[in-house]
């Protein structure tokens, strides 16, 4: 090969390279290392970690079973070590399954169109606030303090430099929006409100009052959702003008935070505002259906500095495994998932002192009565338990306050243990 | 002639919505060890749905045999060479996809007490720290999901650096070879974008540039190889230029594999940049995505990281939210974790001597691919090529073949074509880039290829125009995808 | 397919065809030409003001968007709603059935400096 192209040594192909910008020392890494003790040093990390621990964790990262078929699925190398499908001839098993997940997307949540995937919940919040503001010419966003905390700084970071104003909306006694605060803040101004429910606090804010209330002002109502799950028993928010939210329920392992898959999801009016890869149906040169990517003019490779997002890659492969776990449980199964998460929550619950009067589907905020919630996992942790995230460093007015969650996964005895926690 | 591929069995199947029969399932949950509670009751009656609308109703085999069916109808780099150009198609080592899915890391929640997440944090230090030490630089950040969120990230440090220094200055200068998400990223951090002519070897005009940068720019992004291939072997004065006039440069690390341990940016001149760790570091690319897109920087950025950042306390880590000119989150938690722990591993199976080599490979294969396909297409330019290289089709042009239909006829041949059309500077590209992982054998069969499709062109162009013909599914519709766009399955009424 | 005489070109392939007070603007067939199969046409709002020299709408194909720039200024009023369930229209008649936008002209005197159909041909012909 070296021949072929007329060089003596592999060093001639960098010798180009001008003198003073070429790297003559040695990486200071390791030297490389077998498969075995690459597993045996994540093993090892792996040990320094909670092993064995029940947890009672929520607040948008959530503990669900994933069904062996899922990795069966995407460990498939045809799906897992290929590209972006653009060429559509030798990629229809990825645009199939995409075209199914946005049509199970859409399903889900009540809208006509849903994208290929976001990076996750927290960016698509942005995105659907920039797609407001595209669509309404307007530019004030406003969002609930009950949206996830962490998307909300997100939103803040966003949209710093591209002159969209952004204020937050109070949240009622109730823990859910303060309806009074949002008549107050909703000018003509506003291009979107942005909500979740059901809402960090675990409640199910009043979509479509809202709904009537962020429209009849000209606004779009963004509603956000972390808890895919519940989207198998609540109402899906079908008032909303753009749905986002994060599919990690759906078969993505939690992973310390990412890789996950974010959606957005809009009506068919909106359709050439939305960011991201979009599959659409089509036929192919001997009249069979097929499909290819589409409406490619919104995005960054074509129209560059005024595209909808400066998005490329997406979360293909984990909108894969949330395509697989929506299979494999189906038009049954989501539901009764849901409503076992429904029924274990609210037998821990029903144990508890609750701080918000509202309906709540697997999430609930708790006071740690008379102690610090910080105490009381203390404790748990030396029962093998994780208990709830404790509210303080989001919200001081709830620095005395947890936020639990149970699932299909907690077992009765650990969640009579947490219980008995709060007591001690 | 095609040697690659024969004639096989590709399995029919309509979608999952079409073969749904009502009352089937594929999942089985434990009995509830609770009470079961109503929903109306609890929820409200107004807030429960009555069922999910033509969600799919199937068996678990059904399922499975759906997806496998599916499955069949894509190319991957698992079944062979995915020349494409800036994508860096290498081997995905499946002990990545193993660690990646060890117990205590793939169900570590964010929110777990420190204590309980040191082994995470372990490995988002090591990481950090072998990143900084191929890039050169002082700190790396994880937080970013993919390349152009890396550019967002990058892209707002500068902005908060220049803002700090008392003047956020108005513009960002973009090569016209640039990756479209580099002027698409300076749009949404308020920037407003101008394009630097390429000279006639495909490099940055120095010329142009200096007479673009002046007061009122922020920086420059610039890809380094740039998307021809090249590399910018200016790019010292270039930094200097920029420097000079108080802008920052930012270097787009796309085409980082022709650099591992060759050269490091770090040392000549880049303030920021970005790494695809889906790219460099063998994360799989599963079908458009997840990535992650590392963000190195120089010594003066530092303080603009987006948090929260790892810190030692003791003999453990931590992480530290008091960071007073952080540009704030790109992202909720700490980045996609499980793409790291890929990209460690592939770190640590190749060590410090490894990563050189793949580098090395990586442009011996791409320069034997331009050696043995010059005389047949036209080099778009004549400067030394790194780890891929760029053709135009300038000569099949003439007989009415274009970039697109040759792509279109590789597929006959068994691979999946090269970047089409990208960049947009070189008139029809063929953007090819092979990676370290293939061999000689894989690499000549496409060189075959290419060659017995010239010839094609010059006898029967036709052949190539309508290609592709051995795929179960022939040329794809584009334009009434888009003049009628069907985004989703509906009930046929 | 010919550049009808009576309208006058701009060098960014836009048609105006003036009439007394209004106008008429489409795009020419060279410019559909080279976009290909359009697929999208983004027109303004009947009462927007559109100004000569500056954009007022873009068409697309599969894998291009093309800025339409405003040959005259002046206030629309009306535009070719045909264009938006048939795109391809755009392809087959650019100078007839698949015009634009018509205006209101606000300076009739603007249309003087375009090209005649024989220069656009001969500037078309250069390119």
């Amino acid at each position: 090969m070296l021949a072929k192209i007329g060089a003596k040594s592999l060093e001639d192909l960098v010798s180009y390279l001008p003198a003073d910008v070429r790297f003559n020392g040695k990486l200071q890494i390791d030297d490389g290392k077998s498969e075995f003790e690459i597993v045996d040093y994540f093993k090892a990390a792996a040990a320094h970690n909670a092993n064995g621990y029940a947890s009672f964790l929520g607040a948008g990262v959530y503990n669900h079973y994933r069904p062996v078929l899922v990795d069966t699925v995407v460990s498939r190398g045809e799906f897992l070590t290929s590209y972006t499908p653009y060429q559509a001839e030798i990629s229809q098993g990825t645009l199939t399954s995409i075209f199914e997940f946005q049509t199970m997307v859409c399903q889900l949540t009540g809208m006509d169109v849903a994208n290929a995937s976001m990076y996750d919940g927290s960016s698509a919040v942005p995105e659907a606030a920039m797609m407001a503001v595209r669509v309404t010419r307007r530019d004030r966003v406003l969002i609930a303090r009950t949206v996830h905390p962490e998307y909300r700084e997100v939103l803040a970071t966003y949209t710093r430099h591209q002159g969209i104003p952004v204020d937050e909306i109070a949240y009622a006694k109730n823990g859910r929006l303060d309806l009074d605060d949002l008549k107050k803040k909703l000018t003509n101004e506003v291009a979107a409100v942005i909500i979740q429910t059901p809402n960090f606090f675990g409640l199910l804010e009043q979509v479509k009052e809202i709904a009537a209330l962020v429209q009849s002002k000209g606004a779009l109502l963004v509603v956000v959702f972390t808890e895919a799950v519940a989207l198998g028993l609540i109402e899906p928010p079908r008032e909303a003008d753009i749905v986002v939210g994060e599919l990690q329920s759906f078969a993505i392992s939690p992973s310390y935070g990412g890789p996950y898959a974010g959606i957005i999801a809009t009506h068919e009016k909106y359709i050439r505002q939305i960011p991201g890869r979009l599959v659409g149906e089509t036929v192919d040169a001997e009249g069979k259906r097929a499909y290819c990517l589409t409406l490619a003019t919104r995005e960054q490779h074509i129209r560059r500095e005024k595209a909808t997002s400066n998005i490329c890659t997406n979360q293909a492969l984990l909108a894969l495994m949330a395509t697989v776990f929506m299979t494999v449980y189906g038009k049954q199964g989501l539901r009764e998932l849901a409503e076992q998460n429904l029924a274990k929550a609210h037998y821990l619950a029903g144990k508890l002192p609750l701080v918000f009067d509202a309906p709540f589907f697997n999430e609930f905020v708790v006071r740690a009565n008379g102690r610090t919630p910080e105490q009381i996992n203390n404790e748990l942790i030396e029962k093998k338990i994780v208990g709830g995230l404790p509210l303080g460093r989001f919200y001081a007015e709830l620095k005395d306050s947890m936020l639990l969650c149970a699932t299909e996964m907690s077992r009765r005895q650990d969640m009579d243990t947490v219980a008995a926690g709060f007591r001690a | 002639m095609i040697k690659k591929v024969s004639k096989h069995i590709v399995q029919n199947e309509p979608l999952l919505f079409e073969q749904s029969s009502p009352g089937k399932w594929g999942y089985q949950l434990p009995p509830l060890d609770v009470p079961p509670v109503d929903a109306a009751s609890v929820l409200g009656k107004e807030n429960v749905r009555a069922e999910i609308e033509d969600f799919p109703e199937v068996s678990e085999f059904e399922a499975l045999r759906h997806f496998t069916r599916l499955s069949t109808w894509n190319y991957a780099i698992d079944l062979g060479l995915y020349p494409l150009g800036s994508c860096t198609m290498k081997y995905n080592p499946r002990v990545n996809e193993l660690v990646a899915r060890t117990e205590g890391l793939a169900w570590a929640h964010p929110y777990q007490p420190e204590a309980l997440a040191q082994g995470c944090m372990e490995v988002i230090a090591a990481l950090e720290r072998a990143l900084e030490e191929i890039t050169g630089m002082a700190a790396v950040t994880l937080q970013p999901a993919a390349g152009a969120h890396g550019e967002f990230t990058g892209i707002l440090m500068m902005r908060a650096l220049l803002e700090k220094r008392g003047n956020a200055r108005k513009k960002i200068l973009v090569p016209d070879s640039a990756h479209g998400t580099n002027p698409a990223t300076a749009t949404m951090v308020g920037y407003s974008v101008e394009n630097i002519k390429s000279n006639s070897r495909g490099m940055v005009d120095l010329e142009a540039l200096e007479r673009a940068v002046t007061e009122d720019v922020a920086g420059l992004m610039i890809t380094n190889p740039n998307t021809v291939g090249v590399f910018e072997e200016n790019i010292r004065k270039i930094c200097g230029l920029l420097h000079d006039k108080g802008a920052l440069v930012y270097m787009d690390g796309a085409n980082m594999n022709a650099l591992v341990g060759v050269a490091r940016p770090g040392n000549f001149g880049v303030d920021v940049m970005h790494l695809n760790l889906h790219k460099t570091f063998s994360t799989p690319h599963g079908g458009g995505g997840p990535g992650a897109g590392a963000v190195a920087v120089a010594e003066v950025l530092k303080p603009f990281l987006p948090g929260p950042r790892l810190k030692r306390a003791g003999d453990k880590w931590a992480w530290n939210y008091d960071l007073p000119d952080s540009i704030g989150r790109v992202r909720a938690f700490y980045g996609n974790f499980g793409v790291l722990v890929r990209a460690l591993a592939y770190v640590m199976a190749h060590g410090g001597n490894g990563l050189r080599q793949a580098t090395l490979d990586a442009l011996l294969n791409a320069n034997y691919l331009r050696a043995l396909l010059e005389p047949y297409y036209e080099i778009a330019y004549k400067a030394p090529s790194m780890h891929e290289c760029v053709f135009s089709d300038d000569r099949q042009a003439k007989k009415g073949v274009r970039t697109g239909d040759i792509a279109k006829r590789l597929i006959d041949y068994g691979f999946h074509p090269y970047t089409v059309s990208f960049p947009l500077i070189v008139r029809g590209a063929l953007m090819i880039e092979p990676t370290e992982t293939e061999s000689k054998q894989e690499l000549d069969l496409f060189a075959d290829a290419m060659i017995s499709i010239a010839q094609e062109v010059d006898q029967n162009p036709e052949l190539v125009k309508t290609a592709p013909h051995m795929t179960r599914t022939p040329r794809v519709d584009e334009v009434r995808a888009a003049r009628q766009p069907v985004v989703r399955w509906k009930r046929p009424q | 397919m010919s550049y009808p005489a009576n309208y006058q070109y701009t060098k960014e392939h836009e048609w105006v065809l003036v009439d007394g007070a209004g106008g008429t603007i489409g795009i020419t067939d060279h410019a559909q030409h080279e976009l290909g199969d359009i697929v999208f046409v983004d027109l303004p709002k009947v009462g927007t003001t559109i100004t000569k020299g500056q954009t007022f709408g873009s068409v697309e194909s599969v894998k291009a968007v093309s800025d339409i720039y405003a040959p005259v200024s002046g206030e629309v009023t009306e535009i070719n709603e045909a264009l938006s369930k048939a795109p391809e229209k755009l392809n087959e008649d650019p100078h007839g059935a698949a015009w634009l936008i018509k205006v209101k002209l606000a300076n009739a005197s603007e249309a003087k400096d375009l090209l005649s159909a024989a220069d656009y041909e001969k500037y078309v012909g250069a390119e």
